[in-house]
């Protein structure tokens, strides 16, 4: 019989698969339907910088918004006797999964300037969450902000949430880094002991009528797991961090070629939207069915295979391979 | 704005903004908006509901917003210069049109209402359609505050120091008040037709005939009407005798009045609602406007039962539970009464054309206005733009009920689409919704699952309506005004 699990972040996972961040982690009865159908561990959305910010002003502004204005009132909203700000809901939503579930719950964040993460951090570990994920989502769109700044900025955020919580960490990265790896190695080596290839970013898009920008939301199609499976075949072997593939995992055969690469968990998000946590059932059956016919023993004999150090043809992962592909195109 | 021949822009002050105005009635015309420097409350509505924007850079509107301070000098020369430019003859363009009715005067302006109130826009425009010919029975609440806050008033005069006559009563009578208004008109028509009737002899057969047999809807029937009644003062002041005195203090409502019982909410669902709903049954020919913001907008945001489920406001702390009452569907179930329901931000000429239809229909009629409102809780620079995600959401669907004597026609129209977002977005946009799911989220999420329902449920039944036929027998057509314009049996216009 062949066995799914694999140690991710130092839990030891039933099967890979764990449900990333999105709207299904985001309310009990969504965690419960995915552990019932035989998720591992699960990411809860993520607690935005800009949302705590908001959180602080908005409620303050709308009581006081109009208290000038007419002689006859001075408010015009009733004052909520209790308020939550998003992150006491977040903080609800961990105690009640941790209430709720036996799968490890991991938090997320996401921001880039250090504020008040740290003690953030520290009142989601409170809470009970089992692991945080640190989502690194920039824009680098200031010209004068130099990369070597920017990722050092990053790198003492990372390790700011580090000292602060004793719960495993890990960080989700955008691919856009001048040197990816390099990169890797530094967050492992402040703290990260989880590396999540990759954070989606949401290009906008022009509405032609009223010429404004719109906020685009697709879900990942299994093509984009191809960048995934590069980078975490690239770094396999080579950061001492446990490796999460993320953005394009639709079906087992996506799952287990992530795994090949080196991956220690496939997160899942637009396939189980798409498709209800009953997806993961018949991932499940499919690996465990694929395994068999190859004759693999385990999840963990596969892990990493056919990584670059592992693969017989190491040069597919690089520049090479660009000039091979350019050329079969041209004959084809 | 205003739209004035070309030759009337020549001495303007440099720096004076004009273009020409595209039009096929009128030619060699040009248009200016103009900002008020003194009295503009900077609420930003005009600069974000503008479409214009620049070529070259997409953020560069054809409004900008800029610091008072270093334009108020130079604009207050425009501005000067601005008023003295004569009004449009109101007989060039027929109003039928959003861009036509904006030609006209508006004869309420400057309120002291809150920067991008949602009530004022539908009240400018009621002056703009009726204009010295507006009756407004007000009720108490915001728009008799803003609307009288003595001894400065926005209603306005015209050149010829004409302009719409407006009172307040009381917050509970204010149906009864306007209604007052019709019968006291309606008894001095009826006494300024006897009377032309006894000196006909006198002022000439051909013009009395013509006066009484007026029953002309649009700028021109009321002109020519006009007209005749300058002649009437004419030969009036060559009669002696007390009848002729009588009769030129009386001549004036002899030219087509429009009668608007105009309130809150508050007025019109709770506390006036006896009242209204014993107006709206007499039969008479009075438009009502109800400036819809779902609370009690002037003390502060208590609820109504306009307010809808789901929203939080002062009384209503952990979200009114149940849904709001449809004034308009039961207005509508007597058959008679002309109604809609508008939201002039998210389609202005059916605003438009309900006011005109309202106005039109010669027994009562209600328009139900969604009204923006500091109390919602959103940036009120949206005030006119927000007005599309309400109807959008079906939140707000647009309707209008034409009653008529054909029995094949479908009095209940559905003027707006099937919702294409979802309520929650629209909730998630405005604080009476959003702040009850961080107080509350177990019952923001059942109250938001209920007013989901609501809306669908609504949309169904409308629908279902919208295929009904139901005609108002002439029979049992109630007793019309005897004012000229208003038959015995109405025919609405369109």
């Amino acid at each position: 019989m062949q066995t799914l699990g694999s140690r991710y972040l130092g839990f030891e996972l039933r099967t890979p698969f764990v449900a990333s961040s999105s709207p299904l982690t985001g309310t009990l009865d969504g965690l419960r339907q995915l552990e019932d159908a035989g998720v591992s561990a699960v990411v809860l959305p993520s607690l935005f910088e800009e949302e705590l910010v908001r959180d602080a002003l908005a409620l303050h502004e709308v009581l006081e918004e109009g208290s000038e204005s007419f002689a006859e009132a001075r408010t015009y909203l009733p004052e909520p006797a209790h308020y939550a700000s998003a992150l006491d809901k977040l903080l609800e939503l961990v105690a009640a999964a941790k209430d709720a579930l036996a799968i490890p719950v991991m938090a997320s964040l996401n921001g880039t300037s250090r504020g008040g993460w740290t003690s953030i951090a520290r009142a989601i570990e409170t809470a009970g969450a089992d692991a945080l994920e640190l989502n690194l989502y920039r824009v680098a769109a200031d010209p004068s902000h130099h990369a070597a700044e920017l990722e050092q900025r990053s790198l003492e955020l990372i390790a700011a949430v580090r000292a602060e919580v004793a719960i495993p960490l890990s960080v989700k990265l955008s691919p856009f880094f001048t040197a990816l790896a390099d990169f890797a190695c530094c967050a492992v080596k402040v703290g990260a002991e989880g590396l999540v290839l990759f954070n989606r970013f949401y290009q906008p898009d022009f509405d032609l009528e009223t010429l404004e920008i719109v906020p685009t939301l697709t879900l990942s199609e299994p093509e984009e797991l191809r960048l995934p499976l590069r980078w975490i075949a690239l770094l396999s072997g080579r950061v001492k961090a446990s490796l999460a593939a993320s953005t394009g995992i639709h079906s087992a055969r996506d799952a287990l070629k992530a795994l090949l690469a080196g991956a220690d968990a496939t997160m899942m998000a637009s396939a189980l939207l798409k498709r209800g946590p009953e997806l993961l059932r018949e991932m499940e059956q499919q690996m465990m069915r694929w395994l068999e016919e190859h004759e693999y023993q385990s999840v963990e004999q596969l892990k990493g295979s056919a990584s670059q150090r592992a693969s017989p043809d190491p040069e597919a992962f690089e520049r090479a391979q660009y000039l091979r592909t350019l050329r079969s195109y041209a004959k084809g | 704005m205003k739209v004035y021949p070309e030759s009337a822009g020549a001495r303007a002050p440099a720096g004076f903004l004009t273009k020409p105005f595209r039009s096929r009635e009128l030619q060699g015309h040009a248009v200016t908006i103009q900002v008020a420097p003194d009295d503009c409350t900077g609420c930003g509505v005009c600069v974000e509901v503008c479409p214009a924007r620049s070529k070259e850079e997409v953020k560069h509107k054809a409004l900008d917003m800029a610091p008072a301070q270093a334009r108020r000098q130079h604009e207050r020369a425009n501005f000067e210069f601005f008023l003295q430019i004569p009004e449009l003859d109101r007989t060039l363009l027929e109003d039928s049109t959003v861009k036509a009715a904006q030609t006209r005067e508006p004869l309420f302006e400057f309120s002291g209402a809150c920067a991008g109130c949602g009530e004022t826009p539908y009240l400018k425009l009621l002056s703009q359609l009726f204009g010295d010919r507006l009756l407004v029975a007000n009720a108490t609440g915001c728009s008799s505050i803003f609307g009288g806050n003595l001894p400065t008033t926005p209603w306005g005069t015209d050149a010829e120091g004409r302009g719409p006559a407006w009172a307040n009563s009381l917050f509970e009578d204010n149906a009864e008040f306007g209604l007052g208004f019709r019968v006291a008109l309606e008894r001095q028509q009826e006494e300024a037709r006897r009377l032309l009737l006894a000196l006909a002899e006198r002022l000439g057969d051909t013009l009395v005939r013509q006066i009484l047999a007026e029953r002309g809807q649009g700028e021109a029937a009321i002109a020519a009407q006009r007209a005749r009644i300058r002649r009437l003062r004419s030969a009036l002041a060559q009669i002696p005798g007390p009848e002729a005195r009588r009769l030129e203090s009386l001549a004036e409502d002899l030219v087509r009045k429009s009668v608007w019982i105009v309130g809150g909410d508050g007025w019109a669902y709770d506390i006036g609602s006896a009242g209204l709903d014993h107006v709206l049954a007499s039969g008479r020919n009075v438009n009502v406007l109800v400036l819809d913001t779902q609370v009690y907008s002037n003390t502060g945001g208590q609820a109504s039962k306009a307010t809808p489920r789901a929203a939080v406001a002062k009384f209503a702390a952990s979200g009114k539970a149940v849904g709001r009452k449809d004034l308009g569907l039961l207005a509508s179930a007597y058959g008679h009464v002309y109604v809609a329901q508008v939201a002039l931000g998210a389609n202005d000429a059916h605003t438009l054309k309900a006011l005109r239809e309202a106005d039109a229909w010669a027994g009562p009629s209600l328009v139900i206005a969604y009204s923006t409102c500091i109390a919602h809780g959103f940036d009120m620079s949206q005030s006119m733009a927000h007005q599309r995600d309400v109807v959008r959401s079906g939140f707000w669907p647009l309707w209008r009920y034409h009653p008529g004597s054909d029995p094949h026609q479908h009095p209940f129209q559905l003027d707006s689409r099937e919702a294409s977002i979802s309520l929650h977005e629209f909730f998630a946009s405005e604080t009476r919704f959003a702040m009850l799911e961080r107080s509350d989220p177990a019952r923001a999420a059942r109250l938001a699952a209920l007013a989901q329902a609501d809306a669908s449920e609504r949309w169904r039944h409308y629908s279902a309506l919208a295929g009904i036929e139901r005609s108002v027998p002439s029979a049992e057509t109630p007793a019309m005004g005897s004012e000229p314009g208003s038959g015995q049996n109405p025919v609405p216009e369109d």
